[in-house]
Protein backbone atom coordinates (compact mmCIF):
# COMPACT_ATOMS: atom_id res chain seq x y z
CA UNK A 1 0.00 0.00 0.00
CA UNK A 2 1.67 3.28 -1.12
CA UNK A 3 1.53 6.40 1.40
CA UNK A 4 0.17 9.46 0.76
CA UNK A 5 1.81 13.11 0.07
CA UNK A 6 3.44 14.91 2.96
CA UNK A 7 -0.09 17.50 3.38
CA UNK A 8 -1.64 14.54 3.83
CA UNK A 9 0.24 13.36 6.33
CA UNK A 10 0.76 16.65 8.53
CA UNK A 11 -3.10 16.81 8.19
CA UNK A 12 -3.56 13.15 9.38
CA UNK A 13 -1.15 13.88 11.82
CA UNK A 14 -3.21 17.76 12.58
CA UNK A 15 -6.74 16.17 13.27
CA UNK A 16 -5.58 12.93 14.65
CA UNK A 17 -5.62 14.38 18.48
CA UNK A 18 -9.04 15.65 18.35
CA UNK A 19 -10.47 12.73 17.23
CA UNK A 20 -9.09 10.54 19.55
CA UNK A 21 -10.10 12.55 22.48
CA UNK A 22 -13.93 12.63 20.71
CA UNK A 23 -13.83 9.32 21.19
CA UNK A 24 -12.79 9.28 24.64
CA UNK A 25 -15.44 12.01 25.36
CA UNK A 26 -18.27 9.79 23.89
CA UNK A 27 -16.56 6.64 26.06
CA UNK A 28 -16.34 8.62 29.04
CA UNK A 29 -19.56 10.00 28.87
CA UNK A 30 -21.53 6.69 27.87
CA UNK A 31 -23.41 7.04 30.69
CA UNK A 32 -25.12 10.41 30.76
CA UNK A 33 -25.29 10.81 26.46
CA UNK A 34 -26.12 9.23 23.56
CA UNK A 35 -22.89 7.18 22.83
CA UNK A 36 -20.87 4.04 25.04
CA UNK A 37 -18.25 1.84 24.72
CA UNK A 38 -18.98 0.70 21.79
CA UNK A 39 -19.58 3.91 19.44
CA UNK A 40 -16.64 5.90 21.21
CA UNK A 41 -14.39 2.48 20.42
CA UNK A 42 -15.59 2.96 16.87
CA UNK A 43 -14.26 6.38 15.93
CA UNK A 44 -10.99 5.48 17.90
CA UNK A 45 -10.36 2.62 15.74
CA UNK A 46 -11.82 5.28 12.43
CA UNK A 47 -8.75 7.47 13.73
CA UNK A 48 -6.04 4.73 13.54
CA UNK A 49 -7.94 3.88 10.06
CA UNK A 50 -7.04 7.02 9.05
CA UNK A 51 -3.58 7.04 10.16
CA UNK A 52 -2.89 3.55 7.68
CA UNK A 53 -4.55 5.40 5.09
CA UNK A 54 -2.46 8.28 5.22
CA UNK A 55 1.19 6.38 5.83
CA UNK A 56 0.93 3.23 3.95
CA UNK A 57 3.58 0.78 4.81
CA UNK A 58 5.37 3.46 7.19
CA UNK A 59 1.94 2.56 9.70
CA UNK A 60 3.58 -0.75 9.84
CA UNK A 61 5.96 0.21 12.77
CA UNK A 62 3.92 2.75 14.35
CA UNK A 63 1.56 0.08 16.52
CA UNK A 64 2.58 -2.66 18.39
CA UNK A 65 0.47 -5.70 17.43
CA UNK A 66 1.51 -7.61 20.53
CA UNK A 67 0.38 -5.01 23.06
CA UNK A 68 -3.26 -3.76 21.37
CA UNK A 69 -4.09 -7.81 21.77
CA UNK A 70 -2.82 -8.36 25.02
CA UNK A 71 -4.58 -4.82 25.86
CA UNK A 72 -7.69 -6.26 24.22
CA UNK A 73 -8.03 -9.43 26.19
CA UNK A 74 -7.06 -7.43 29.69
CA UNK A 75 -9.88 -5.19 28.75
CA UNK A 76 -13.02 -8.67 27.80
CA UNK A 77 -10.96 -10.09 30.77
CA UNK A 78 -11.71 -7.01 33.29
CA UNK A 79 -15.47 -6.86 32.11
CA UNK A 80 -15.80 -10.11 33.02
CA UNK A 81 -14.00 -9.75 36.74
CA UNK A 82 -16.52 -6.65 37.04
CA UNK A 83 -19.78 -8.55 36.42
CA UNK A 84 -18.33 -11.57 38.76
CA UNK A 85 -17.37 -8.77 41.54
CA UNK A 86 -21.23 -8.50 42.13
CA UNK A 87 -22.32 -12.10 42.55
CA UNK A 88 -23.36 -11.44 45.79
CA UNK A 89 -26.74 -10.37 44.44
CA UNK A 90 -26.24 -11.82 41.15
CA UNK A 91 -23.98 -12.27 37.57
CA UNK A 92 -23.51 -8.59 36.50
CA UNK A 93 -25.09 -6.74 39.36
CA UNK A 94 -24.50 -2.92 39.73
CA UNK A 95 -22.97 -3.11 43.23
CA UNK A 96 -21.54 0.51 42.70
CA UNK A 97 -24.48 2.33 42.13
CA UNK A 98 -26.20 4.57 45.18
CA UNK A 99 -23.18 3.12 47.28
CA UNK A 100 -21.75 6.40 47.52
CA UNK A 101 -18.68 4.87 46.87
CA UNK A 102 -17.07 5.82 43.17
CA UNK A 103 -19.28 6.72 40.50
CA UNK A 104 -21.98 5.67 43.58
CA UNK A 105 -23.86 9.20 43.65
CA UNK A 106 -27.54 8.57 43.72
CA UNK A 107 -29.39 10.67 40.42
CA UNK A 108 -33.25 11.57 41.48
CA UNK A 109 -36.29 10.67 38.91
CA UNK A 110 -37.03 13.18 36.18
CA UNK A 111 -34.89 15.73 34.09
CA UNK A 112 -32.02 17.11 36.27
CA UNK A 113 -28.26 18.25 35.79
CA UNK A 114 -26.04 14.78 34.81
CA UNK A 115 -23.16 14.39 37.36
CA UNK A 116 -20.29 11.98 36.08
CA UNK A 117 -19.28 10.56 39.56
CA UNK A 118 -23.05 8.51 39.04
CA UNK A 119 -23.91 4.82 37.66
CA UNK A 120 -22.04 2.39 39.42
CA UNK A 121 -19.89 -0.14 37.42
CA UNK A 122 -21.43 1.53 33.94
CA UNK A 123 -18.89 3.60 33.49
CA UNK A 124 -16.23 1.24 34.11
CA UNK A 125 -17.61 -0.97 31.81
CA UNK A 126 -18.16 1.32 29.07
CA UNK A 127 -13.96 2.19 29.60
CA UNK A 128 -13.40 -1.43 28.99
CA UNK A 129 -15.43 -1.99 26.53
CA UNK A 130 -14.16 1.05 24.76
CA UNK A 131 -10.53 -0.23 25.05
CA UNK A 132 -11.60 -3.57 23.43
CA UNK A 133 -13.90 -2.54 20.67
CA UNK A 134 -10.73 -0.06 19.49
CA UNK A 135 -8.25 -2.56 20.37
CA UNK A 136 -10.13 -4.95 17.92
CA UNK A 137 -10.97 -3.17 15.05
CA UNK A 138 -7.08 -1.72 15.11
CA UNK A 139 -5.79 -5.12 15.08
CA UNK A 140 -8.21 -6.16 12.06
CA UNK A 141 -6.98 -3.80 10.07
CA UNK A 142 -3.50 -3.42 10.79
CA UNK A 143 -3.09 -7.96 9.98
CA UNK A 144 -5.01 -7.14 6.53
CA UNK A 145 -2.89 -4.04 5.79
CA UNK A 146 0.44 -5.86 5.96
CA UNK A 147 0.32 -9.20 6.54
CA UNK A 148 0.19 -12.11 4.10
CA UNK A 149 -3.06 -14.70 3.82
CA UNK A 150 -1.24 -18.02 5.41
CA UNK A 151 -0.40 -21.09 3.10
CA UNK A 152 -2.25 -23.47 5.58
CA UNK A 153 -5.35 -21.42 5.44
CA UNK A 154 -8.06 -23.49 5.21
CA UNK A 155 -6.46 -27.07 5.25
CA UNK B 1 -43.74 -24.75 -13.44
CA UNK B 2 -44.62 -21.31 -14.51
CA UNK B 3 -47.67 -21.56 -12.81
CA UNK B 4 -46.73 -23.08 -9.45
CA UNK B 5 -44.39 -20.04 -9.17
CA UNK B 6 -47.25 -17.67 -9.55
CA UNK B 7 -49.32 -19.46 -7.16
CA UNK B 8 -46.38 -19.33 -4.77
CA UNK B 9 -46.25 -15.39 -5.53
CA UNK B 10 -49.55 -14.72 -4.90
CA UNK B 11 -49.93 -17.08 -1.20
CA UNK B 12 -46.76 -15.20 -0.25
CA UNK B 13 -48.32 -11.90 -1.13
CA UNK B 14 -51.69 -13.09 0.55
CA UNK B 15 -49.56 -13.35 3.83
CA UNK B 16 -47.79 -10.44 3.30
CA UNK B 17 -50.69 -8.20 3.38
CA UNK B 18 -52.51 -10.07 5.88
CA UNK B 19 -49.64 -9.10 8.21
CA UNK B 20 -49.25 -5.16 7.29
CA UNK B 21 -53.49 -4.99 8.10
CA UNK B 22 -53.07 -7.12 11.53
CA UNK B 23 -50.06 -4.54 12.76
CA UNK B 24 -50.79 -2.05 16.15
CA UNK B 25 -51.10 1.56 15.30
CA UNK B 26 -47.83 3.11 16.27
CA UNK B 27 -47.09 3.70 19.72
CA UNK B 28 -49.47 1.74 21.61
CA UNK B 29 -48.24 -1.76 21.92
CA UNK B 30 -49.91 -4.93 23.39
CA UNK B 31 -47.65 -5.57 26.44
CA UNK B 32 -46.23 -2.18 28.32
CA UNK B 33 -45.21 -3.65 31.91
CA UNK B 34 -41.82 -3.91 30.87
CA UNK B 35 -41.31 -0.42 29.39
CA UNK B 36 -43.06 1.48 32.05
CA UNK B 37 -40.83 -0.43 34.80
CA UNK B 38 -38.12 0.97 32.91
CA UNK B 39 -38.81 4.44 32.46
CA UNK B 40 -39.94 4.45 36.35
CA UNK B 41 -37.49 2.92 38.15
CA UNK B 42 -34.18 2.33 35.69
CA UNK B 43 -32.94 6.12 37.13
CA UNK B 44 -32.99 5.41 40.80
CA UNK B 45 -31.83 1.68 40.66
CA UNK B 46 -28.91 2.26 38.48
CA UNK B 47 -28.32 5.67 39.27
CA UNK B 48 -27.31 6.48 35.43
CA UNK B 49 -29.34 9.67 33.67
CA UNK B 50 -28.88 7.34 30.54
CA UNK B 51 -31.64 4.78 30.19
CA UNK B 52 -30.34 3.07 27.48
CA UNK B 53 -27.05 2.47 28.98
CA UNK B 54 -28.24 1.64 31.93
CA UNK B 55 -30.61 -1.78 30.11
CA UNK B 56 -27.25 -2.29 27.79
CA UNK B 57 -24.89 -2.85 30.55
CA UNK B 58 -27.09 -3.47 33.68
CA UNK B 59 -30.59 -5.26 32.95
CA UNK B 60 -28.53 -6.97 29.69
CA UNK B 61 -25.13 -6.97 30.49
CA UNK B 62 -24.98 -10.57 29.67
CA UNK B 63 -26.27 -9.52 26.06
CA UNK B 64 -23.18 -7.04 25.90
CA UNK B 65 -20.77 -9.74 27.03
CA UNK B 66 -21.79 -11.58 24.00
CA UNK B 67 -21.56 -8.96 21.71
CA UNK B 68 -18.00 -8.29 23.06
CA UNK B 69 -16.99 -11.94 23.10
CA UNK B 70 -18.18 -12.21 19.72
CA UNK B 71 -15.62 -9.26 18.50
CA UNK B 72 -12.87 -11.33 20.45
CA UNK B 73 -13.67 -14.33 18.17
CA UNK B 74 -13.29 -12.62 14.73
CA UNK B 75 -10.38 -11.13 16.25
CA UNK B 76 -8.81 -14.63 16.96
CA UNK B 77 -10.45 -15.78 13.34
CA UNK B 78 -8.25 -12.79 11.74
CA UNK B 79 -5.23 -13.27 13.72
CA UNK B 80 -5.56 -16.91 12.67
CA UNK B 81 -5.97 -16.31 9.51
CA UNK B 82 -3.41 -13.80 8.77
CA UNK B 83 -0.74 -15.43 10.99
CA UNK B 84 1.76 -15.66 8.14
CA UNK B 85 3.70 -18.89 6.33
CA UNK B 86 4.95 -21.48 9.31
CA UNK B 87 8.51 -20.93 10.04
CA UNK B 88 11.03 -23.96 9.20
Amino acid sequence: MRDMSKIVKITALVVLAPLITFGLYIIAHGHLTPGGGFQGGVIIASCFALLFIAFGKQSKHMLNKELLSVAESLALFGFVFLALLGLRKSFLNNFLANSGAMFGASVPFGTKEAYINTAGTIPLMNILIGLEVSCALTIIMLLMLNEKVSKHAGK
Amino acid sequence: MKAAKIIFVIIFAYFLIACALLLRPFGSPTETTMDEYFIKNAQIETASNNVVASIVFDYRGLDTLGEATVLFAAVSGVILLFRGGVPK
